[in-house]
């Protein structure tokens, strides 16, 4: 079974449910953000599969880019929500900040 | 001087005692001698019907002044045409003598009451009571029409009732003026049914059209009978105002109520009012109506001068008198002797007024004593009263060179004319009796009050001779009841002025309805519109009559000397010789009871057999509706508990189970609402696969 | 079964594996570690399919700057007396279901469609190309990004310090 574009998409998705499992479970902000980075990874595999098997030259490779670019933005600004959050409740447990339900 | 200002002056009449009525009413206590503008708009009254009265009789004998406007336009009705009620007065010489009478008589009276009924803590209220009363008369005296004729017949009620219930802190003038409305009200049905009879036909109220209608032989309900019955009807208010038999009970009650009042009712206004209702229809009567009239009129003769005999109470007797007399105007009526009724009627207006003012100077001398036996040898202590009183008295019962006996004399006369066209014997033989009892009982009441000797000392000592303001209308009226002014021949009316102005009028009723000798002549060139042989008869029954009711009038007044003055037959022994018909007379021949223990029991029966009816069944009925809306909305209330609150509260359960339910979704936390988001978008997917 | 086939293999089941403890893994620090072994993987995986600079860069930013500034946030936001490193996770069912099903439909779904496959081809110079398309096709994209990452930069920097500002301006 030669590998082809279908093994790549099979493992970004598996990556991707893993990431909204890791997203929708943890309790911790920072796990959450880990989930958010492997969903944003298996994104990028998709792009660069299809880059690759779809004939489009390097286009792919350029979003992957900036997706990395901008998941390294978010990733600061998220972490200093994170740290406010820590300041202000002396938790980062997503749980425990429930000032939605109000 | 033409008809307009004759109407114009007779409209001011009428409104001026109502207005004097108003003033009094609602600013009588706040202005000091305000009953001086009531006797004041009486007095321009009197003076002005006495213009309207001279204009109208010398320059307008002949003619029927009318003036009238439609009041109410009902339009088209359905069924019945065009219908209206036309309101107007109405100017003919009896309207216009009985106009100036009634000012006269309240004139005296308004005159008469400043001294008697001074000190009165309604004092003001009682000249008001006086204006309205007279008001009420002039409108029934004027009236054009029958509807008017009835608003005023019940106003005249009204202030009769104010009047005798005037006193109303004693319980007997209470009753009296109740009794008076009351027993007025019996009569009054019939008045209006009557009337009614007579608008269902004619679709109209006024009297010269109704009888014009009649005298073209246009019947109520195409019926002889029906206009029988219009006429007897009509007189049954004549019956309860006039105080006949049967509904004469209440006058003598009314008698609780101030004399000066008295005089004003029985003799110019109230009970003459049914005299002159009669009067009005006198032309629509049928024989056999007339016949009814004539037989009530001697009867309530005979029966109430039987009662005045054995009375007591010098109001009481002259009560009685009234309604003697009144009966005799009742049956002259209905024997065809219209004049002589007419004349009575004035005639006794004058002198009754001056009887119940000489007895109201009476009583006010013996501190209001009303009893004759405590009375006696008044005489030197009252000169003028006892005089004038004594001229009275001869008027009342007959005497010549009065006026009562150019009257009564003339009623006599004709119920023998009529007993010799007819032989209804009974009407004269009744008339000459009660000529007799009237004698003896009016002279009774003069012995036993003015002459012999004081059988109360104490009051006798203190009694003293009356005020100018009260002396001057019994001096009045006792010239008044001179013949000289109702003719300068003392022994025939036929030669004076009166006779020349008030004539009998057309009787209108088919030729088949009325008697033989009613039947209107064409030819007539007399005044007098009866047949030739009415005419004839009374002048051939006038000496007779003449004769024969001085002969009983002297044996009447014998009578009286005997046993009062000169004591030759004791009374008392002679009332315990005839017990039993003293004892029927003085208790008036039982007929309070006679009423209290049918008609009242009767009534009383009614009522509270009625009581008992609504009590048990109307209240039965609205018990057991009560019971059951109570049942239902027992029942309603557990449905609505059970089974509405049950639905509510079950949806307020479900609303709050699902509540409960989903407020767990609601946790605030972020990835719950990502855990439903991502649920949904799955669910979208799912849907929109196949699309 | 070619190299290239192992090879794809051996990353593909480095990347689950570690994905997995990052998702399953009770210690914050393990997680956090073995996102590290994936990032690797996830490299690797960029390498197979002929893209070798986004490898570097993803090894460069992920791995040198996104997981040390997790790292950092695991230790500034862990009490460091208690240690209390463990986390816990919550509505662990509806979670398994959703991504399994969310998994499961985007595999049936990336095996089913039949996909238009072009022959692979293989380029030389990615760096030079990516260059210049940076600074020609994608020019105002690759501005954008540099602003965006400065404001990331200033921002996060604002929002970490926010609250003490606020306290200084309180005491003062």
């Amino acid at each position: 079974m030669t590998v082809g574009l279908n093994h790549f998409l099979a493992l970004s998705a598996v990556l991707f449910s893993l990431g909204i499992y890791a997203v929708l479970t943890r309790k911790n902000a920072i796990q959450v953000l880990m989930g958010i980075e492997l969903i944003l990874n298996s994104a990028n595999i998709n792009f660069i599969a299809f880059a690759h098997y779809g004939n489009f030259g390097l286009t792919g490779q350029v979003i992957s880019l900036f997706v990395i670019i901008l998941a390294a933005a978010e990733a600061a600004i998220a972490l200093a929500i994170v740290l406010n959050i820590y300041k202000q409740y002396s938790t980062v447990n997503v749980d425990e900040i429930d000032g939605l339900k109000e | 001087m033409n008809e307009n200002i004759l109407i114009q002056l007779s409209i001011l009449n009428i409104i001026l005692p109502l207005f004097g009525f108003v003033l009094l009413i609602f600013f009588g206590k706040r202005l000091p001698k305000s009953h001086l503008f009531e006797i004041s708009t009486i007095f321009v009254g009197l003076v002005s019907s006495s213009i309207v009265s001279f204009f109208k009789l010398n320059y307008f004998e002949d003619k029927l002044i009318v003036f009238d406007f439609r009041w109410i336009d009902f339009g088209n009705v359905p069924f019945f045409g065009n219908l209206g009620i036309n309101i107007g007065i109405q100017l003919d010489n009896v309207s216009v003598i009985m106009q100036l009478t009634v000012f006269i008589v309240s004139f005296v009276v308004h005159l008469f009451s400043i001294k008697y009924m001074e000190g009165d803590p309604r004092y003001s209220r009682y000249f008001a009571y006086l204006g309205l009363f007279t008001f009420s008369m002039l409108g029934i005296v004027l009236t054009h029409n029958f509807l008017m004729m009835y608003i005023f017949w019940e106003l005249v009620g009204l202030s009769s009732y104010l009047l005798i219930g005037f006193w109303f802190e004693k319980k007997s003038a209470s009753d009296a003026a109740k009794k008076a409305f009351i027993v007025n009200r019996i009569g009054d049905v019939g008045f209006f049914l009557g009337i009614l009879i007579l608008y269902a036909n004619y679709h109209t109220f006024t009297f010269s059209e109704i009888f014009g209608q009649i005298a073209q032989g246009n019947l109520p309900f195409n019926s002889g009978a029906w206009l029988t019955a219009a006429g007897i009807l009509i007189f049954c208010g004549a019956i309860g105002k006039s105080a006949q038999f049967p509904l004469h009970v209440w006058l003598p009650d009314a008698m609780e109520g101030p004399t000066p009042v008295s005089a004003l009712i029985h003799a110019a206004t109230m009970v003459a009012a049914g005299v002159y209702l009669v009067a009005r229809i006198f032309v629509m009567l049928t024989a056999d109506a007339m016949l009814v009239i004539a037989s009530i009129g001697a009867i309530t003769a005979f029966i109430s001068a039987t009662i005045a005999i054995t009375q007591t109470d010098i109001k009481r007797v002259l009560a009685y008198s009234t309604v003697s007399q009144l009966g005799y105007m009742i049956m002259s009526l209905g024997v065809g002797s219209y004049f002589f009724a007419f004349l009575h009627l004035i005639t006794h207006a004058f002198f009754k007024a001056g009887l119940f003012l000489g007895s109201g100077s009476v009583i006010h001398a013996m501190h209001h004593e009303q009893d004759i036996r405590f009375m006696g040898g008044l005489r030197k202590k009252l000169p003028i009263t006892y005089y004038t009183f004594l001229i009275y008295t001869l008027a009342i019962a007959g005497i010549p060179f009065t006026s009562g006996f150019l009257s009564k004399d003339g009623i006599l006369g004709g119920t023998l004319a009529f007993a010799k066209l007819t032989g209804y014997w009974f009407f004269p033989v009744v008339g000459f009796f009660v000529a007799m009892l009237t004698a003896f009982y009016m002279f009774r009441l003069v012995i036993l009050t003015f002459h012999g000797e004081a059988r109360d000392i104490h009051k006798f000592e203190h009694a003293h001779e009356s005020p100018a303001t009260m002396l001057i209308p019994l001096i009045s009226l006792a010239v008044l009841s001179v013949f000289i002014f109702f003719s300068p021949n003392p022994f025939n009316i036929e030669a004076g002025w009166f006779y020349k102005w008030i004539e009998t009028p057309k009787t209108i009723v088919p030729q088949e309805l009325a008697f033989s000798f009613m039947i209107n002549e064409s030819n007539t060139s007399h005044n007098i519109i009866h047949s030739e042989l009415y005419t004839e008869t009374l002048h051939h029954s006038h000496s007779t009559a003449m004769i024969l009711s001085l002969i009983m009038a002297g044996l009447g007044i014998l009578f009286a000397f005997v046993i009062y003055q000169w004591r030759l037959i004791s009374a008392d022994k002679l009332s315990i010789k005839l017990q039993p018909l003293y004892n029927f007379s003085y208790n008036k021949w039982y007929f309070d009871e006679l009423y209290s223990k049918t008609a009242v029991a009767f009534t009383l029966g009614l009522s509270n057999f009625l009581a008992w009816f609504d009590q048990k069944v109307i209240d039965g009925i609205v018990n057991g509706t009560a019971t059951i809306t109570r049942w239902t909305s027992f029942s309603s209330g557990k449905f609505d508990n059970r089974v509405v609150d049950g639905l509510v509260n079950w949806t307020a359960y479900v609303t709050g189970f699902f509540g409960m339910v989903f407020r767990k979704f609601q946790t605030g936390k972020v990835q719950t609402y990502l855990v439903m988001v991502l649920t949904g978008i799955i669910i979208l997917f799912f849907i929109f696969k196949s699309l | 079964m070619t190299t290239y086939d192992l090879i794809f293999y051996l990353f593909a089941l480095i990347i689950l594996v570690s994905a997995f403890i990052v998702v399953a893994a009770r210690n914050i620090i393990y997680s956090a570690f073995s996102l590290l072994f994936t990032f690797f993987g996830v490299a690797g995986i960029y390498v197979l399919l002929n893209a070798d600079f986004i490898a570097v860069v993803q090894v460069i930013i992920y791995v040198g700057g996104i997981l040390v500034l997790i790292i950092f946030g695991v230790m500034l936001t862990n009490k460091i007396t208690e240690v209390e490193i463990k986390t816990e996770s919550f509505q662990v069912l509806p979670s398994i279901i959703i991504s399994g099903i969310i998994g499961g439909t985007l595999v049936a779904i990336f095996t089913k469609t039949n996909w238009k496959v072009a022959e692979p081809q293989i380029l030389d110079k990615t760096v030079t190309e990516i260059g210049r398309f940076l600074v020609s096709h994608y020019m105002i994209l690759f501005e954008l990004a540099g602003i965006i990452l400065l404001v990331a930069l200033i921002g996060s920097v604002m929002i970490a310090r926010k609250e003490k500002l606020e306290t200084e301006e309180v005491e003062k």
